[in-house]
């Protein structure tokens, strides 16, 4: 893994949809319903691309306009290099390690189209300072991560009631499109997520598990950039 | 010029297009172009590759597709996983209905692009190549539409053979576009006919995400998509920028996640 501090992805990072048993339940029947009509049957990813990216404890300046986003508090899955079993038809990706991650939105988007306009603004991916080894970071299905905002702590998220547990995500994934060496794939976010606002300061942290450090944002206002000349 | 990132002789090599059927190496060498393995004409990037990709972004593909024209770019996002090269092969997984290829206009960007103006976005532009960007409608859901099962399948996004510069492609928005299945003419359109075009494109998503070096726009494909058997070879073409030929091939059972 990297050394500390220095943690960038060097693959695609994947987010995952609606993973959270809690938020699925919140949708019941609407599901069915116009536009979309049938629950999701595979795993529903977006992506989150480089311009994205945040290192822990960079400012990180909202849009023009934008005073709130959500903060999606996660746990990303870093791959190793695929391996071959011995007598599988096919390699496998591996786990190299976890890492923290924070997930921003702008408000407002559906779940029927791809939501780039809101996810993929410059910015908007907080990424915690380290992986962490997956011997070190144990059983992913007894993280517990608490977000506090201001110090004030905002929301707990447990990941022992997903749709899809880390190992099945990946998997199910990795069943459609090969994760390369240096992918992150995010294990969701819970329903719920607290908002933030530009002067606000985030920190996450999986409190049990302190080697993965704490992950720490500051929302910045937007700057003008002056284009007219 | 006309650039093509190949493999040959035990190498990858960035070649220029010599003639109508060879390619010259860096080191001046002349090869064939039947000899080489066309990989996707793109250098390699310090930062992972952002590719972009419109969805119904021609008013009679959205027709065909019963949606109305979108009031802003429907942009879905891919993995550089799904590249692939000239004359390689995309799998069909099995038991699939219905795969249809998308013939596009895509555009190479050549510098740090944020907050770009319409009048400025060709500045930002490196080149042009030609991607077949397969969905497979079976798997569609009504959940981040058009879904990653669908768009973003290992080497479900054949992209080249040249990238062409620029300065060589007079006037992008110009561009006549066709497919050809087994010889057949099935899809026709010219990039004129886009909804949101090049310059707007630029504009558009540099206004909230910085475009880097080597990021990509895949513009979207007129009406006229039609299934695509095994052994099918699809050939997408876009005037003055090339002919990218793939073949359908047979895959190994894919598992299902239902």
């Amino acid at each position: 893994m990297n050394a500390p501090g220095t943690f960038w992805p060097t693959g695609t990072v994947y987010g995952c949809l609606l993973n959270f048993r809690r938020e699925w339940q919140q949708w019941g029947e609407r599901m069915a319903q116009p536009p979309h009509t049938a629950p999701p049957r595979a795993p529903v990813l977006y992506v989150k691309t480089a311009n994205t990216w945040s290192t822990s404890g960079a400012g990180i300046m909202l849009p023009v306009g934008a005073d709130t986003v959500l903060v999606g508090a996660s746990v990303a899955l870093v791959t190793g290099p695929r391996q071959w079993l011995a007598g599988a038809d096919r390699t496998r990706p591996t786990v190299a390690g976890y890492v923290l991650v924070n997930d921003l939105e702008l408000p407002g988007a559906s779940y029927f189209r791809p939501a780039v306009r809101t996810q993929c603004v410059d910015g908007l991916l907080g990424l915690g300072a380290h992986a962490v080894a997956p011997d070190e970071a144990g059983d992913p299905a007894l993280f517990a991560l608490q977000v506090r905002i201001n110090g004030d702590l905002r929301q707990t998220i447990r990941f022992d009631d997903l749709i899809r547990d880390a190992a099945t995500l990946l998997r199910d994934v990795d069943a459609f499109m090969s994760l390369r060496e240096g992918d992150l794939l995010l294990l969701g976010c819970d329903a719920d997520r607290p908002t933030a606002h530009a002067g606000d300061h985030i920190e996450i942290t999986l409190a049990d598990i302190p080697v993965f450090g704490v992950l720490s944002n500051t929302l910045m206002p937007a700057r003008i950039l002056d284009t007219a000349s | 010029m006309k650039h093509a990132r190949i493999a040959w002789a035990g190498a990858v090599w960035d070649a220029l297009e010599h003639g109508a059927d060879q390619l010259r190496l860096p080191d001046g060498r002349i090869v064939a172009q039947h000899a080489v393995v066309w990989l996707p004409p793109l250098a390699p990037v310090a930062r992972p590759r952002t590719i972009l990709a419109l969805g119904l972004n021609y008013a009679n593909h959205a027709r065909e597709l019963e949606f109305k024209a979108p009031e802003e770019p429907l942009v879905f996002v891919k993995g550089e996983g799904s590249l692939i090269g000239h004359k390689a092969q995309t799998v069909r997984p099995d038991g699939v209905k219905h795969m249809h290829y998308e013939c596009e206009l895509a555009v190479v960007i050549g510098r740090a692009a944020r907050q770009v103006r319409r009048d400025d976005a060709y500045d930002f532009i490196a080149g042009y190549t030609v991607a077949n960007d397969y969905a497979i409608r079976d798997y569609l859901e009504n959940w981040y539409r058009p879904n990653l099962r669908v768009k973003n399948r290992d080497g479900c996004t054949p992209i080249g053979p040249w990238r062409v510069d620029a300065g060589d492609v007079a006037d992008p928005m110009r561009l006549a576009l066709q497919t050809r299945v087994d010889g057949v003419v099935t899809q026709s359109g010219n990039t004129r006919d886009m909804i949101f075009d090049v310059p707007f494109l630029i504009q558009y998503f540099s206004a909230f995400m910085t475009l880097q070096p080597g990021d990509l726009i895949l513009t979207g494909t007129p009406n006229g998509v039609v299934d695509c058997p095994v052994g099918a070879e699809v050939v997408t073409e876009i005037e003055g920028i090339g002919a990218l030929i793939n073949t359908i091939a047979r895959g190994a059972p894919c598992v299902s996640t239902t």
